[in-house]
């Protein structure tokens, strides 16, 4: 019978497709990198309490301004004599703690939103009106407005950014629900039987869900970058605690006599931000099914 | 065909809104599928055949607007509400799509997707879900269906994909199999090996079929009866063999003298076309809708509307062919 097909597949190893992204990311060069910036960063933010050399906010005035390579100060002082070396490491715990808490929050209300403007036609325009509303606000109006209702945190600059990111989740989930519901296997699981619960969840999500890892890990540095802007403003992180963007920002002023103090945190956000963008085009390029059959 | 019919298509009409007005697909078309019948519905594009199959199952877009009666088994399936619909499709009704390319879920091994019908709807567990997936690919003829169970879709040919389909569609042993073109998207030797499933499924399980398909050849192969559509109206309805040895509408038989047959006139014998197209039909008008193609229209054919003749051998046709035709 079907003779051809078995031999065409039978030295295959029967991988299971999670495996397979992992192992077509592992080959790529460029993923390796990205990832290995990644979880040396993760590393340093989660370890940050026991390996810094020193707190983010002690203070040394008689060793401000100390250039890179001082012994024990690694990466100089600020105006200070604050370790740039350990506030990097605590500004990466904020500036992660930013983007993975804005991301979360525009996944878990975008999603669902998105899928149901995208699945029943008779709430997508109430949906889609409702994003437009929230692209019509300015970022920044939306996050000053949260901060002096709730006050200015870390949190809150967080849902803020949050909040100015669902309208592209929704959309993207939206447009995705909408090619994947025209697909066949969405009809066949109709025909048998499933109702609109299962078929959102088990047939649309899964399929989507490579579409949403990417813009995930676009929207997490964009988070990054917002929370410098808020932070810069005074909106998002309280002084002393370090961000990278507040480190940035504060570092502005004496750029001139320590440009190190500016640089580096500036060196940290586009290395992170480069990571993270370079990890989501190669997951794309891994989850990407066409390119699975070679 | 021992008691009544199990499936019974009553003046199914299917109106569609469009912008330039309605537009009528299907217009009251009966048909009856008695049971372990396998009934074909042959056609050419246009004709209806596919949103026939597609009221059955209930797949319509909203734009439609579908009347007359479909009773399965005795139950109304027009104008069901959700939840006698959702308890009818993949137990008694099941459908298997044309294309076996984009009918399969990517992210799911096929043993997931067969299972997860018989855990909802038999309520079986996981474990005894995934040993019948494989008794069906077995069904179904995969080779090595013990490891085809842990396959993607991707890592299936078109042909397997299509069994998997089909085994994924008789998993809750339905009453009736809709099957819309199965082999149209096939390679003809892959064809041959589905059109040999379904047959064996047929004799094996009992399972009605109807069969949507535009290849007179597969109907030759599987069918007992055929209707014959044409512009929304089925024009002919017998017996597979009393069809193609006496067609009797002209348009049966130009669709028959416009199959190629092996051996005979090979390469001295032009095939005859239909002239004209299948008309798109703003309402069914009272008239005969294939007058203006049919090569022995008379003036009553453009006048009024024949209607199907009662007997096995129906067919709708003011003048219809009576010689032999030769094929």
């Amino acid at each position: 019978m079907a003779i051809a097909d078995v031999t065409v597949t039978a030295g295959m190893p029967l991988a299971s497709r999670r495996r397979k992204v992992l192992r077509r990311m592992l080959r790529n060069p460029l993923a390796i990198t990205g990832l290995v910036v990644l979880g040396i960063a993760v590393l340093l933010a989660v370890f940050a309490p026991w390996i810094a050399p020193h707190e983010p906010t002690e203070t040394h005035l008689d060793l401000a301004f100390a250039p890179p390579g001082t012994p024990g100060y690694l990466l100089g002082t600020d105006d200070l004599g604050r370790d740039v070396l350990s506030r990097i490491m605590f500004g990466l715990r904020a500036s992660l703690h930013v983007g993975l808490l804005a991301v979360a929050t525009s996944l878990v209300v975008g999603i669902p939103l998105g899928l149901m403007a995208g699945y029943f036609r008779a709430i997508d325009a109430l949906i889609s009106r409702f994003t437009d509303l929230v692209l019509a606000f300015p970022f920044l109006i939306l996050a000053v407005g949260l901060a002096a209702i709730r006050g200015a945190s870390l949190g809150n600059a967080a849902i803020a950014i949050g909040i100015a990111q669902i309208p592209g989740v929704i959309r993207i989930v939206r447009s995705e629900t909408l090619r994947l519901k025209s697909l066949d296997f969405v009809s066949a699981a109709i025909v048998e039987g499933a109702g609109d619960p299962w078929v959102l969840g088990r047939h649309i999500l899964p399929n989507a869900a490579s579409v949403i890892i990417v813009q995930a890990t676009v929207a997490i540095p964009a988070a990054i970058l917002g929370e410098a802007v808020l932070s810069f403003l005074g909106l998002g992180i309280q002084p002393p605690a370090p961000s990278l963007g507040t480190m940035l920002s504060d570092a502005q002023q004496f750029a001139a006599r320590a440009p190190w103090a500016a640089v580096m945190p500036g060196l940290a956000i586009m290395l992170l931000t480069l990571a993270f963008n370079i990890v989501g085009d190669s997951l794309r390029d891994a989850l990407d099914p066409k390119a699975s059959r070679r | 065909m021992t008691s009544g019919p199990v499936l019974k298509v009553t003046d199914l009409s299917v109106t569609f809104r469009t912008e330039d007005g309605p537009l009528s697909a299907v217009d009251r078309v009966s048909l009856e599928v008695g049971d372990g019948e396998v009934l074909a519905v042959v056609g050419e594009s246009g004709c209806g055949k596919s949103v026939t199959a597609m009221s059955l199952a209930g797949l319509l877009p909203r734009s439609a607007t579908v009347d007359g009666s479909v009773q399965l088994d005795g139950v109304e399936l027009i104008g069901a509400d959700k939840r006698t619909l959702r308890s009818i499709r993949g137990r008694e009704v099941a459908y298997i799509f044309q294309e076996p390319m984009t009918s399969l879920n990517p992210v799911f091994t096929v043993g997931r997707q067969i299972g997860e019908v018989l855990q909802v709807h038999i309520g079986l567990s996981r474990q005894a879900a995934r040993r019948r997936a494989v008794e069906l690919l077995k069904l179904v003829g995969i080779p090595s269906a013990e490891r085809r169970v842990d396959d993607y879709p991707h890592q299936l040919s078109g042909g397997m994909r299509q069994r998997v389909m089909i085994a994924m569609a008789v998993a809750c042993d339905p009453k009736v199999l809709i099957a819309d073109e199965p082999t149209t998207a096939l390679d003809v030797t892959i064809q041959a090996g589905i059109l040999d499933v379904l047959r064996a499924l047929r004799e094996r399980l009992g399972t009605s079929v109807v069969l949507i398909t535009h290849d007179l050849g597969v109907v030759a192969d599987l069918a007992d009866r055929v209707a014959v559509m044409y512009a929304g109206r089925v024009v002919e309805t017998a017996d597979v063999h009393e069809l193609f040895a006496r067609p009797q509408h002209p348009y049966t038989s130009g669709l028959l003298a416009a199959s190629p047959s092996a051996g005979r006139h090979a390469g001295t014998h032009r095939l005859n076309e239909i002239p004209g197209l299948v008309p798109v039909l703003a309402s069914q008008p009272d008239a005969c809708t294939f007058a203006d193609r049919c090569p022995q229209a008379l003036d009553t054919c453009s006048a009024k509307q024949p209607a199907l003749e009662s007997g096995s051998h129906r067919v709708a046709c003011w003048n219809p062919v009576r010689q032999p035709v030769e094929v």
